[in-house]
């Protein structure tokens, strides 16, 4: 970051500051998400360590569903390549093109989330809830609280579209855009560990 | 700002294009299926079933990383890559150590 330094002592036009402050934003928000991969890290080490502690409950074959959950993982990958196509359009400074594609970000998250609450919902129903085993346990924490992520980028990308219907494309609301663009895929990334190694190795051992 | 030529536009994260953006999700799709495929059909062997998982997470988890995030090890003069790096090394601490440390414990104390 030395450079960013010197431009903030040497540089003193509005264009610099704003670039600086914005690439300073981001890579702040980027050193946010690696703490949060660590909380993510944690949560997969106690699932691994409590995996086997089902406590005469149901296994992992037992419950779950490998095809619902490919559909809740195509939702996500899906919203994560809309998000992508909304960042090129506020390239292009196309809000209205900014605001259809988050919308359509919106709705795939919405979708997850909403299949996610009816797959917990459905396992508590059955007896099956977090109070049943340590394995469940862990799952639950593990899966809630990537679910808890997806649903605070919900509410996100609900004010982004607030902040870019009165404010429009600014200074102050590119880097935001650009901060939840990294959140938004980072909640991807880590989907695709729960996916591969929650529910298809959960399934498979 | 041209998105023609991302890397004239060095420390922001605003690079890539419609086409880089359309083979990340092709990729994606392509390395979320085979493993699906591979444990439903049940046609491998678990050990192999186990490394195809693992492989294309591994894989698809890079093409996140570099397709839709951007990363490099260049932008922001390697600050973005180095704290990957670092958050990477804890992660494998907590996790592998905990998995090592758990497992052992299991077979001394004979747990089930």
């Amino acid at each position: 970051m030395s450079t960013h330094t010197e431009t903030f002592n040497d540089a003193h036009t509005g264009e610099h500051e704003h670039h600086d402050a914005a690439g300073t934003k981001i890579f702040g928000f980027w050193v946010y998400l690696m703490s949060d991969l660590i909380i993510f890290g944690s949560l997969f080490a106690t699932y691994a360590v409590l995996m086997e502690g089902t406590a005469g409950g149901p296994t992992a074959a037992d419950i779950f569903e490998l095809p619902f959950v490919l559909v809740e993982t195509f939702l996500l990958l899906f919203s994560s390549f809309t998000y992508g196509i909304a960042v090129l359009e506020m390239n292009k400074n196309k809000v209205a093109q900014v605001k259809l594609w988050l919308g359509i970000t919106f709705l795939l998250g919405a979708a997850f989330v909403g299949m996610e609450i009816y797959e917990f919902q459905h396992l508590i129903h059955e007896g099956f809830g977090p109070d049943r085993s340590a394995f469940l346990t862990a799952f639950f924490t593990l899966v809630g609280t990537h679910g808890l992520h997806v649903t605070f980028g919900l509410i996100w990308i609900l004010v982004m579209l607030i902040q870019l219907s009165t404010k429009g494309l600014t200074e102050a609301t590119r880097p935001r855009i650009m901060c939840l663009s990294l959140f938004w895929h980072f909640l991807d990334v880590v989907w695709i560990c729960v996916f591969s190694f929650v529910y298809l190795m959960g399934v498979l051992v | 700002m041209s998105n023609s030529n991302p890397d004239t536009v060095p420390g922001s994260a605003s690079h890539g294009s419609v086409k880089s953006y359309v083979i990340g999700l092709v990729l994606s799709i392509v390395l979320t299926v085979i493993p699906f495929a591979a444990v439903m059909t049940g046609a491998l062997s678990i050990t192999t079933t186990v490394l195809t998982i693992v492989i294309a997470a591994v894989l698809q988890v890079l093409v996140q990383l570099i397709m839709f995030m951007h990363l490099n090890t260049k932008s922001d003069e390697g600050w973005n890559f180095m704290s990957l790096v670092f958050a990477v090394t804890i992660l494998v601490l907590v996790v592998g150590g905990s998995l090592w440390i758990m497992h052992h414990l299991h077979l001394n104390v004979m747990i089930n």
